[in-house]
Formats: C-alpha cells, structure tokens, sequence
C-alpha cells in the first residue's frame, strides 16, 4: 500500500490547556490517589456527580486520564465503572432523567461545558460495547458507517482495509467483505466493532467490558490488540476481571458503592502499584478476592 | 402412589417407579379439556375460511359458465348492470382499486413513518405514552364516518378551493384517498413504531457512539433493522386500502374507469360489490355470480398481499440478534 492512511489521531486535536498541566501538580493530588500519572492528560474528571432520576450513581469522582495508555476502571457490579466510562462521552445523555454535575475536561474543553455537541465529542471518543453489537449490514459497510455519517473525503475501501488490519481481523475476513457483519463469531464482532471505532479516527476509545460475552481465547487476542492500539490511542476500559486489568492497564481505578456513599473512586494509581501495595483496605479486600 | 404419609424421600424401587412416571392422558383431566377446547377454537375459524372459500369459487365457476375468462381478463370495460349491454372486463375494477391504493399510500406511507421514526427516536417516553394511544383511537373511528367527512368536508372544502370546482367532480378518488391515508396512519405508524422500539439499544448506542446524529440513527441504522416489522406494517395497511368498502362506495363513484388519476370518479372491487349486494340482483343471475367473480379476484389480491407479507417478515426476521 503506497499511500496508506494514517489512522492515527491528529495532534492538532491534543491542546493541554494551562489549567490542565497546573492541576497536575503533586500538591494537589487527592489523598485516594496512590500517583498523578505523568505526561499529557488526555481526561480530567473534576468533582463528577451523577443521578439517574433522584438516585445517585456516582459521587465527587475526580481523576486524571493520561494519553496513550490504557487506564482500567474496576469494582463490584454497581459501583458505577460503567456510569463513569459512559460519562466521558455523554453516552448517559441518551438516557432520559439523568443529571450530571462537576466537570469532564478533554484537552482542557469541558464537555459538559455550555453548547458542546455531544455528537461531536462521540467523533472524537469512540466507544466499544460489551456486547459485540455490529450493525445488521456488511463487513465493510459496518467499518465505514461511522466515516459516512460524520463525511469523511478519503478513499473508504482503503480506510475499511487499514481499520480492519489494525483490528486484527483484516486476515479473516479479507475474501468476503460483502457478508454480515453477524455471521462472524463473537470474537471477531469485537473486533470488527473496534475496526468500526477506529476507522471513525478517534483519539480516545472507551471500551465497556469488551471481553465479557467472549470465550478465553478471543479474549486474549483483544487484549494483545489493545496493548497494541495504545501506541496510538488514548484507552479507558471497565472490567470486571482483575487479572485483565492487570493484564492490560497502566493505571486502575477502584470503584466502590457502600451503604453511604454509591459510586465513589476508592483508589487511582499506576496498575503495578495498586495491585501489590494497595493503601485501601476496601481496595485491598477486592484485589484479594474477599468480595465483589 | 404411596399409602402412608411420609417426609421421607421415596424408594427407588424400579417397578414402582415405573408405574409413577408412567404417561396416562387421564391422569390430568383438566388439561384435556382444555387442549379439547383450544382445538375447537382453531377448528371454527379453519372450518369458516374453507366453507366461504368454497362458496367463493363455487359461485365463480357458475359465472365464468356465462363469461368466458378470455373477456373478464382481456376486456377492458366493465359494465354489469345495464341490461343489453353487458361487458365484464374486470381491468377497471382492478384499476379502481390499485388507483386509491396508490394515492392513499402516497399519502400515508411518509407520514406514517414520519410519526413512527418521531414516536420511537425523538420523543421524550411520557410524550410518548400519551401520543401513541391517541393515534391508536384514530383506528377505531368507524369508517362510514371517514366516508361522509371525505364526501362533504373533504372534496368541498379542500379539493376543490385547491383544483377548482370545475375539475373535481363530486365523486372522486382522490377524496377517498385522502381519508383512507388518514384510516391507516394508526396502522402503519404504530405498527411500524413497534418494530423500531424492539430494535436492540446496543444497535443504537453503537451508531451513537460512532458521532451519528439522532437522525443518522433513525434512519441508517433503526428502520433498516426494523425493515421487516415496517414492510408488514405497510402490506397490512394496504391489504386493508384494498379490502376497505364504505369510503370508496360513498365519496368515489360508482362508475368504473380505466385510470390511475386521483381527480376522477372511479369504482373499486369493494365498491362494485357492495352496489350489487345493495340492489336486487336475484340468485343465479349473471349481476349476482359476477358479484363472486370479483369477490375471487379481491381474494386473490388479499391472499397474495399476505403470503409477501409473511415471507417477507421470515426472510428478514435475522436481521439483528
């Protein structure tokens, strides 16, 4: 391929605001955080509240999200890991009655600022399923829906080749573009649904559970494609099993809801650190596998 | 079973086991009976479409005795109740029908799916809660009132401000039309709204998270996937265009017309025979077996309708899930 295209995000989008890089600050750091990560910020949640109706779902979670690496959000079913993962690119918006307080900065823009086009920040925050959800169509109009609706110019038969290469499925499915995108097996619907998130140039993809509905095998050849993306994409992923997070993150969050307090952030950190010297009992009663 | 009362768990005596787990039909009566009941029901309605079936064709056959089929399928005019000049060519029939099937579905086809796509992606479910079984009502207006209201409102005081009083005849298609378009809205919008709202969400948070619009969504991503759910909606609003007597028989005409044109007065197969079955055409003559004739041909059309209908949902029915 000569003139290939490059799927990687443009740097232009990447401006850190002032505010952003004082904020990294040590001084500053909240007391749950064990390390601020170091380098660009590609995420700033500040003081981030959420209700659905009149029932809270997260509460004054505040966290750094740094670029290009993988940064996992784990806990117990309802402590609002997906909540928060579906916070950052105004997913929640689509369900009615929720309300949303505090801030979610993105290369410095609030996204919940005054006048911000949700379908905007969708371009630029891609999002994975956890369960494999391709579009009743073809391979290829599956990878290129997302570059249609949003205009892309170039050509789409190379940029349907390039997504589903660096999806690493482009092998597989190369003779038959033309079939559904439901005849694959589950595996490869994950991975067609992450060529779908790339081909849409994205610079941060979100990944909700993506192995969850996946059998051992096809799980792992996920996670080598995520260590792999994240050369070049900024990537968030819930997950509910710890050794996957292990596996695959550099920084992990833990996310709890007690009887006080639903959807609080217990613990942030790089991986190594907080899945062998956790400072938190609570964080440490998880990872050891004494509940959730 | 055993004689004595005891907690304790059975024996595992195979014989006895045997006997205990033996199938008898009249261990349980009470659901014989209903099985009884059931088959009886299915039975009924079975029983009635063979015997009107066979009423149909039997009557059919008398009358093609009469007329050669080569002049009901060939001749183009239709003229049953004058005497003496007699011509049954059941094209302008045929076209009588197929001409409000037409304008009414031009009509009711956009809105219809207007309001579906508005029901199942745009409005707020409260909104929704209330719109939806107020469109629901509109498919319980009985259709005679349709029929005076296009007679008297619609032609007089909106077709012809908008043609010209010279143009539209009283008697009129596309009158007709316009209040079956306004008939089968319900059915199609509602019908169609439910095959969008059994769309998966997955399908629609992953077209969202892709940056589509609303509209995207709608669009490229729900009513494709609903499309078979939407094209049984419309086959059923048009097998009831077809199947619809009362409006066609009052606001557009009774004389027969080879044409598709809305401002003209027209007769439908519906409308024919309800204008036999209205007079007095005694039993055996050739007015009354014609009656049949294009009762088989309506039949036809119906059933056809039908058979698109459920082929198309099964041929489609994987398109998601």
């Amino acid at each position: 391929m000569t003139n290939s295209i490059d799927l990687r995000p443009a740097d232009t989008r990447q401006v850190p605001a002032e505010t952003t890089l004082r904020a990294t600050l040590a001084s500053e750091r909240p007391a749950n955080v064990i390390a601020e990560p170091t380098g660009d910020i590609a995420l700033s949640v500040e003081d981030l509240n959420l209700w659905y109706g009149s029932k809270q779902a997260l509460t004054n979670v505040s966290m750094k999200i740094p670029v290009k690496q993988v940064t996992a959000l784990i806990g117990p079913s309802g402590c609002g890991k997906s909540t928060l993962l579906r916070s950052i690119n105004r997913m929640n918006d689509l369900i009615p009655n929720v309300t949303t307080k505090g801030r979610i900065r993105y290369h410095g823009v609030d996204l919940y600022g005054p006048g911000i086009d949700p379908v905007e920040v969708r371009r630029r925050i891609g999002m994975v399923f956890q369960k494999p959800n391709p579009f009743p169509k073809s391979i290829y109009d599956n990878v290129v829906f997302g570059a249609k609706v949003n205009g892309y110019k170039g050509n789409f038969q190379q940029l349907a080749e390039e997504s589903l290469k660096r999806a690493a499925l482009w092998d597989e499915v190369k003779d038959n573009l033309k079939k559904s995108g439901l005849a694959l097996s589950g595996g490869q619907q994950q991975r067609l649904c992450i060529a779908r998130a790339i081909a849409n140039q994205p610079d941060v993809i979100l990944m909700d559970e993506p192995c969850s509905a996946l059998d051992p095998i096809a799980t792992l050849k996920i996670e080598d494609l995520m260590r792999e993306l994240v050369k070049d994409y900024t990537i968030v992923i819930v997950t509910h099993n710890m050794q996957q997070a292990a596996r695959v993150s550099d920084y992990t969050a833990f996310m709890l809801t007690d009887e006080k307090t639903t959807g609080q952030l217990i613990e942030y950190g790089p991986t190594q650190e907080l899945f062998t010297t956790p400072r938190d009992k609570r964080t440490e009663d998880y990872i050891s596998g004494r509940f959730g | 079973m055993a004689s004595e009362p005891t907690t304790a768990p059975m024996g595992h005596d195979a014989a006895l086991l045997q006997k205990q787990m033996q199938h008898s039909t009249f261990k349980r009566p009470g659901e014989l009976a209903v099985v009884a009941l059931l088959w009886l029901c299915g039975t009924i309605s079975l029983i009635t479409t063979v015997l009107i079936v066979t009423t149909l064709f039997g009557e059919t056959i008398d009358f093609f005795r009469e007329v050669s089929p080569a002049e009901f399928f060939l001749e183009t005019r239709w003229q049953a109740l004058i005497p003496g000049t007699e011509s049954f060519g059941i094209w302008e029939l045929v076209a009588g029908t197929a001409n409000v099937v037409l304008w009414s579905m031009v009509f009711a086809l956009p809105l219809g799916l207007a309001a579906a796509i508005y029901l199942s992606e745009y409005a707020h479910p409260r909104t929704r809660s209330i719109l939806k079984p107020i469109l629901e009502v509109l498919a319980g207006v009985p259709t005679v009132v349709y029929a005076f209201f296009a007679l008297t409102v619609v032609t007089e005081y909106v077709l012809r401000p908008i043609f010209g009083a010279d143009r539209v005849p009283i008697f009129n298609s596309l009158s007709a039309s316009l209040m079956m378009a306004v008939m089968i809205l319900p059915t199609i919008a509602s019908v169609s709204e439910d095959a969008m709202a059994n769309v998966p969400r997955e399908l629609r948070e992953g077209a969202y998270g892709l940056g589509a619009t609303r509209l995207e969504v709608a669009i490229k991503v729900v009513l494709p996937a609903a499309l078979s759910g939407v094209i049984a909606a419309v086959l059923l609003a048009i097998a009831r265009v077809i199947g619809e007597t009362m409006i066609v028989a009052l606001a557009a005409g009774s004389t027969p017309t080879l044409t598709l044109m809305p401002l003209e007065g027209i007769q439908t197969m519906t409308g024919y025979m309800l204008q036999v079955g209205l007079g007095d055409a005694a039993r055996g003559t050739i007015n009354y077996t014609s009656l049949f004739a294009v009762a088989s041909t309506l039949f036809v059309f119906t059933f056809a309708l039908n058979v698109i209908a459920t082929w198309i949902v099964n041929r489609f029915r994987e398109a998601y899930e």
